[in-house]
């Protein structure tokens, strides 16, 4: 099939400036997310994604603000996440410009709101966000279960079968984060990325554990991820998203170069 | 002064289309998101974006008496449909039950079938992320883009229409479905031109510059 896999970078937003360290050296203002946005829009990025890390309501409003802008220079679709509890909330970031909006603590707090939301605004625009980590020990038959507050709160979700409910209430995509990976640059968890993948009908975008770009083309190969979403590897100015994807397309994966 | 008129019909973030528009009109072009027939029927250039589910769909525009509009416009001057507005176009969907459309071109809309998927791997609904778009004729709408360009696309839907000769680009998931179709100055795209990039800026810009001849 001819249709590309995507890499997403994500930027993490915290009151109007990325943080996490973006570091270009050509670019001038690297805390500024328009001016990074533009820099992936630059180098072949498929879509990219907000992430709002504190998002209080103060927050909120300036988020707006970033996604508008954005808007009106980067013509890729753009995902907004963090914070997302309301219809209302997702109808002021579709306004302001986004095309997707990621959902997670309120899901698990309340499914019935993805339901609400994708019945509202359509299955293409929700995103439901979820936090896995790996609960069965060596030995075990794998086991993985959803976590909230960053990895700290288990829920007790058996987190196959939590994405396979949120796709039943209408949940468009999945964004599937490995709380054991994420910020250790040892690769996606390939066995869970592939557990959701092949479980649900809708895409997956995998998340948490790039440090190298085979990573990247493991997550789609290996793990079947339809997307793969990193930050550091490419906010550091290591590798570019292009790089990214000729090391993708030097292994076969479809990719839109 | 050429006026481009965004059907805003409450179906989606409209935006992103007039941002694109923006992007690339030159000064002597105003862009208005509107759902106001009088404005939309004296535009030069009338885009019907939309997404969203098709009752809802032909619900509004029933609702602000826009469709006998579309229809109109659809027989005079340069439309643009995209996504769900180029779905609406067609006679009937099989979303939410069974939908009667627009019927200005005959066909059915019609939902990806996950059981037949012909590739091994399972097929995913939507069909989301960049897919090649075949040129099936020339027409001054792909004006300096390259055959087999991507597109973004995102949808669980897609258009058959009854006569093959309206189709002006296919796109292969998991087989051909037709991604563009035209008809005298109607043109309408199953992917998002205002969120495709350089491609799709360059097919908003044709658009702009279109007589609504092919």
């Amino acid at each position: 099939m001819s249709l590309a896999k995507r890499i997403i970078p994500c930027l993490d937003v915290d009151d109007g400036r990325v943080v996490k360290g973006v570091q270009f050296v050509d670019i001038r203002d690297a805390g500024d997310p328009i001016e990074v946005a533009k820099r992936y829009d630059q180098q072949g990025a498929d879509e990219i994604t907000f992430l709002d890390i504190t998002a209080t309501h103060h927050d909120r409003d300036t988020m707006i603000h970033v996604v508008e802008a954005v808007a009106s220079q980067v013509f890729i679709p753009l995902t907004v996440g963090g914070g997302i509890r309301t219809t209302d909330d997702i109808r002021r970031m579709l306004n302001a410009g986004a095309d997707k909006v990621g959902i997670n603590s309120a899901a698990v707090k309340n499914p019935d709101f993805v339901r609400e939301a994708a019945e509202k605004f359509g299955s293409q625009c929700i995103v439901v966000a979820i936090d896995a980590k790996r609960v069965s020990v060596e030995g075990e038959a794998n086991k993985w279960e959803i976590f909230t507050h960053g990895g700290r709160t288990s829920t007790g979700l058996d987190a196959v079968e939590w994405a396979k409910k949120m796709v039943t209430y209408g949940a468009g995509e999945i964004l599937l984060t490995s709380m054991d990976r994420d910020g250790t640059k040892s690769g996606f968890d390939l066995d869970l990325t592939r557990a959701i993948s092949e479980a649900v009908a809708v895409p997956v975008i995998a998340s948490g554990g790039v440090g190298k770009l085979q990573d990247l083309t493991d997550g789609i190969k290996l793990g079947k991820a339809d997307a793969v979403l990193a930050a550091s590897i490419f906010h550091f100015g290591e590798h570019t998203v292009q790089e990214a994807k000729q090391q993708m397309a030097s292994q076969g994966i479809e990719v839109r170069l | 002064m050429q006026r481009v008129a965004v059907i805003d019909y409450g179906m989606g973030n409209l935006r992103s289309v007039s941002k694109a528009l923006e992007s690339v009109a030159g000064n002597n072009t105003s862009i208005e998101v509107t759902a106001d027939p009088a404005k939309i029927l004296a535009a030069s250039h009338v885009v019907f974006p939309g997404v969203g589910a098709i009752r809802d769909c032909i619900g509004e525009l029933q609702r602000l008496q826009l469709d006998n509009v579309i229809r109109e416009v659809a027989q005079t001057k340069p439309l643009l449909g995209v996504c769900l507005g180029m779905q609406a176009l067609l006679s009937h969907s099989e979303e939410n039950s069974g939908v009667d459309s627009l019927d200005i071109i005959p066909g059915d809309v019609r939902h990806f079938d996950i059981e037949h998927s012909a590739d091994t791997e399972r097929l995913k609904v939507p069909h989301m992320g960049w897919n090649k778009v075949n040129q099936t004729i020339s027409h001054p709408l792909w004006k300096d883009i390259e055959q087999d360009s991507r597109f973004y696309f995102v949808h669980s839907y897609f258009v058959s229409p009854s006569d093959e000769k309206v189709t002006a680009a296919t796109t292969d998931y998991p087989n051909d479905f037709t991604s563009a179709i035209y008809k005298d100055n109607l043109f309408a795209v199953q992917f998002h031109p205002e969120k495709s990039q350089h491609v799709g800026l360059q097919l908003l810009k044709n658009f702009l510059t279109w007589d609504g001849q092919s």
